[in-house]
């Protein structure tokens, strides 16, 4: 079995302990982070609206792409450290929800946790997990990244709610 | 015939700094342009001269401004700032939004939004990553505050400094005039900016990893003293009467002077002259379309006078044009027209130039040809995030910050 972890910024602890305790202990796991290309553009490239302006004087210390790599390999090494088992590390920058499902595609379960709001709603799921769940081609584990409010303190709608 | 060449000619030298051709850099592009409409006779000899003879001393201000902000940047002001921004967070995501939008205001305004983009960004993105959390919501901000934060000060923003001589007002009056304005554009790239992305500034705080200690990081003084001193002479310019433009060059060569660049090039490169040259060039071939109908064309759409309306509309008459054709050349076409309702026409002028480009990114005209330069560089950039918060945030804000603008003028 093949178990693909989706960790970001946000929710990777969370993330890594349910999968270290709900993802079979014979799979083979690889810990997942995707850079966004628009955010490293926006960072590293002034862009021609600076019009006529050249490029950044080079800068001493390493480039935005080289910070944003070195950052996610770094995420995903602490990771794989509190997953605490063996486990192959991918990195890879474009469009998030894009990257997430070409690296799923190969693979049997898919760990990812919600992005939104900590409540029970809809929201609870952010746009990028939203779309990643709704086109997974494989099973998809969505983990809470923090434990949510009990069902007493879910917004039922009204055909739902029961007369008190 | 004139007409057609003069536009041609500007034309040409907004699509070459663009597309930044190797072999025909903007510069040379403009520079020619401007030869050519003065061969023709699209623009007088006399005209030409007038012309450079304007944009000479705010080309020398720009100069000393980006000195100076280079001068910053070798003190490690901007580093300091990351260490800064990365202590005050205290590893929350939204209290590290809140430092942002301070250290990019403040340095839009103070150092202007070149020092944002090229020199701050990277560093905001840095201190995000390193967190970690994630970098969107902080680098979506820079890039959103070097616009409509650069509202404030004559030195903001390089449109500011072309129209600060038509606005016939003095810095501490343009400043006073801008704060409310300012604080408007701030207060709502927050409102909007938050809500956008709740998502990624939603995170429970970490706690430090073992061997980082959260000590205050220690700021470059002689720097931040020289920066405060500029200020404060610009501040009494007009009291004084020494132009300000002085003590702009007054603390460039105060910070060159204390850490000098590696070489004579090193310091020559941050004034950008290409980049003062273009836009010397620039100010010719505007001129000549100028007087060759452009004027009469901008003035038919432009409305005229100090009332809400009608600086709301040169505020978005301003926006268009900015997003048609960028904004610098907007600011050289539209300066000429509203330059009879000053201060309050140019100042609206002014809101609707600078906040306008957070609308499409660059410029609409020039999104075409970018677009198909960065997929020539094989990078695959989704911009539709920057579309849509700009959707959010440039409507609102042409018309709240106008608005406070009009409130302004009815105080100041």
């Amino acid at each position: 079995m093949r178990a693909l972890i989706w960790i970001t910024e946000s929710s990777w602890q969370a993330c890594v302990d349910q999968a270290r305790a709900l993802v079979p202990a014979d799979a083979d796991v690889t810990l997942l982070h995707v850079a966004a290309s628009d955010v490293e553009y926006l960072a590293g490239h002034p862009g021609p609206g600076r019009l006529g302006r050249r490029r950044p004087p080079p800068p001493k210390g390493p480039s935005v792409r080289e910070i944003g790599e070195a950052e996610a390999q770094a995420l995903l090494e602490r990771a794989r450290t509190r997953l605490g088992r063996a486990a192959q590390l991918s990195a890879r920058r474009g469009r998030i929800e894009r990257e997430v499902l070409e690296a799923a595609e190969d693979c049997d379960l898919l760990v990812l946790a919600r992005d939104g709001e900590p409540r029970r709603e809809p929201k609870s799921v952010g746009h990028y997990a939203r779309f990643v769940v709704d086109h997974a081609g494989c099973p998809v584990l969505l983990v809470w990244s923090e434990p949510p409010p009990g069902l007493d303190q879910m917004h039922w709608p009204p055909h739902l709610r029961r007369d008190t | 015939m004139n007409e057609a060449i003069a536009l041609i000619a500007l034309a040409a030298s907004l699509t070459a700094a663009v597309a930044r051709w190797r072999r025909a850099p903007d510069w040379a592009v403009a520079v020619a342009a401007a030869v050519v409409v003065v061969i023709v006779g699209a623009l007088s000899l006399h005209g030409a001269r007038t012309a450079l003879g304007r944009l000479g001393p705010t080309v020398g201000f720009l100069a000393a401004l980006l000195v100076l902000a280079d001068g910053c940047r070798r003190a490690g002001v901007f580093d300091a700032l990351g260490a800064l921004m990365a202590f005050g967070s205290r590893r929350r995501p939204r209290r590290l939004m809140g430092v942002v939008f301070l250290a990019a205001a403040t340095t839009t305004a103070v150092l202007s939004l070149d020092a944002t983009i090229v020199l701050l960004t990277p560093i905001v993105f840095a201190t995000a990553a390193r967190l970690p959390t994630s970098p969107r919501p902080h680098v979506y901000a820079c890039s959103h505050l070097a616009n409509s934060a650069s509202l404030l000060l004559p030195v903001s923003n390089l449109t500011n400094l072309l129209a600060f001589t038509a606005c016939g007002v003095s810095f501490t009056r343009f400043a006073a005039l801008m704060a409310l304005p300012w604080l408007v554009a701030i207060a709502i790239e927050w409102v909007v900016l938050s809500r956008v992305f709740a998502d990624d500034l939603r995170q429970a705080a970490e706690p430090a990893p073992a061997g980082e200690d959260a000590t205050r990081p220690h700021l470059p003084a002689f720097a931040l003293t020289v920066v405060a001193l500029t200020l404060v002479g610009f501040g009494i310019s007009s009291i004084v009467g020494v132009a300000p433009v002085w003590f702009a060059a007054a603390g460039a060569v105060a910070l060159t002077l204390r850490r000098p660049p590696d070489s004579v090039g090193a310091l020559v490169s941050a004034a950008e002259p290409t980049f003062l040259v273009f836009v010397l060039a620039l100010g010719v071939v505007v001129t000549a379309a100028g007087v060759n109908g452009l004027s009469s064309v901008v003035d038919s759409v432009t409305p005229h006078g100090s009332s809400l309306l009608a600086l709301l509309g040169v505020a978005a008459v301003s926006a268009v044009l900015a997003n048609l054709v960028n904004n610098l050349p907007a600011t050289l076409i539209i300066v000429a027209v509203v330059s009879a309702s000053a201060p309050a026409g140019v100042l609206a002028m002014l809101i609707g130039v600078n906040v306008g480009p957070n609308l499409t990114y660059v410029g609409s005209l020039a999104t075409l040809l970018w677009r198909r330069i960065v997929h020539a560089h094989d990078e695959d950039v989704d911009l539709g995030e920057f579309l849509k918060l700009g959707a959010l945030t440039v409507p609102a804000t042409l018309v709240a910050a106008t608005a406070g603008l009009w409130l302004a003028l009815q105080v100041f």
